[in-house]
């Protein structure tokens, strides 16, 4: 569990100086260990838990920015994902699936589950009904790989803009998941 | 979209996240949130004419520090309660401290004074506008720190609402205190306290609903 903070926590603070490698790292593994956090909190409906497991990582990343280097890593993932699982429940109205308890902390980092399910709903389809000022930049930033430059070039946008249209696409995309349940 | 995709597309072209960005949020939203407050409370009030005087009297500085400690407490809340798993140490501690003291002052003053003097203390000459004036003028700050939390990733709804609401109240109240002629101790312990409550109550309130990410 240590070693996985320890691991995890170096790879996300390179993240956020903009290693975008070992932000992929981090990402990767991160849901392989939220796959196992969740399924063990969702016995009775495994497949909505593919479905969290994307929600979560979108969250993690949207609201990247109040992880604090100088906290646990461990703390703040497993907050986050609590948060995203109740969130999930009051939607769902299904607060007697909770049959394990949520408050070890530890835990969050302590299953790993690489085996992931198909998830029930299509990200790729929610991002397409975004509106084209934000739909553009995030499919040419985040799915073709262009940079920032690029980006403002093909869309005639700022540079700055590019960049705040892609961060509002991803909270919106968000957004969407939360409302469409 | 599978998982490894959408693990893809969120790091692909990661940008370097701006460390600053949270402090501005907070600086912008607090700055624009006080001009407004007090532009409400010199026009609408005005500050007090013999505020000069007041600045000699001890008990004028005990409401100001009173006012601001709470302020600052509110404000380490509000940063803490919208990062996810930050731990709140002493906050509860450092945010009850002031008010126990201004109890243990009031309580003081209610001993020393004459039983029929001590309804004048508490009631002073404005209790029943104080409370009112306070939530009034916590409003701009109230909406300006709703927005700075929204930027952050509130898990507690409820008690990030509460923050919020606690920070512009104390806003209010130190606001008010350019206006507000009131300096004994048990009014300020009663009234003031209950001012900065009601947009504390309403935070609490409303938070689930408007801070939900």
């Amino acid at each position: 569990m240590s070693a996985s903070e320890d691991r995890l926590k170096n790879l996300l603070v390179r993240g956020l100086a903009g290693d975008a490698t070992a932000y992929h790292g981090f990402l990767k593994d991160l849901s392989a260990l939220l796959r196992g956090f969740l399924k063990k909190r969702l016995p009775r409906t495994p497949d909505e838990v593919e479905d969290l497991v994307q929600e979560t990582l979108l969250a993690i990343h949207n609201q990247r920015h109040t992880f604090d280097a100088s906290q646990p890593l461990t703390a703040w993932v497993h907050a986050i994902a609590k948060y995203k699982l109740i969130d999930s429940f009051r939607r769902r109205a299904r607060s007697d699936l909770l049959t394990e308890p949520l408050d070890d902390a530890l835990e969050v980092l302590s299953t790993n589950d690489a085996d992931a399910a198909e998830a029930r709903r299509d990200i790729a389809k929610l991002l397409d009904g975004l509106p084209e000022r934000q739909r553009l930049p995030i499919a040419y930033m985040k799915i073709e790989g262009l940079s920032v430059i690029e980006t403002a070039r093909r869309t005639g946008m700022s540079e700055s803009a590019v960049k705040v249209a892609v961060h509002r696409g991803l909270k919106a995309l968000a957004a969407k998941i939360r409302n469409e349940t | 979209m599978r998982t490894e995709d959408l693990v893809t597309m969120l790091a692909t072209g990661a940008l370097p996240v701006d460390s600053g960005a949270q402090a501005r949020r907070w600086t912008i939203a607090l700055a624009a949130g006080a001009a407004v407050a007090t532009l409400m409370m010199a026009t609408l009030l005005g500050v007090r004419p013999n505020l000069a005087e007041d600045v000699t009297v001890p008990m004028f500085w005990i409401k100001f520090g009173f006012a601001a400690w709470l302020f600052l407490g509110a404000f380490a809340a509000s940063s803490r309660v919208g990062r996810p798993g930050a731990p709140f140490g002493r906050l509860p501690a450092a945010l009850a401290a002031p008010v126990i003291a201004m109890w243990v002052l009031a309580a003081v003053a209610l001993a020393n004074a004459a039983p029929a003097e001590r309804e004048a203390l508490v009631l002073g000459q404005t209790w029943a506008e104080c409370p009112w004036r306070i939530a009034a003028f916590s409003a701009p700050v109230f909406i300006a720190a709703l927005w700075a939390m929204k930027g952050l990733a509130p898990t507690r709804l409820r008690l990030a609402g509460a923050a919020a609401g606690l920070l512009a109240g104390a806003a209010g109240a130190f606001v008010y205190t350019f206006h507000c002629p009131e300096l004994a101790a048990p009014f300020l312990g009663v009234w003031y306290v209950l001012g900065m409550l009601i947009p504390t109550a309403v935070g609490a309130l409303i938070g689930p609903r408007v801070l939900r990410w």
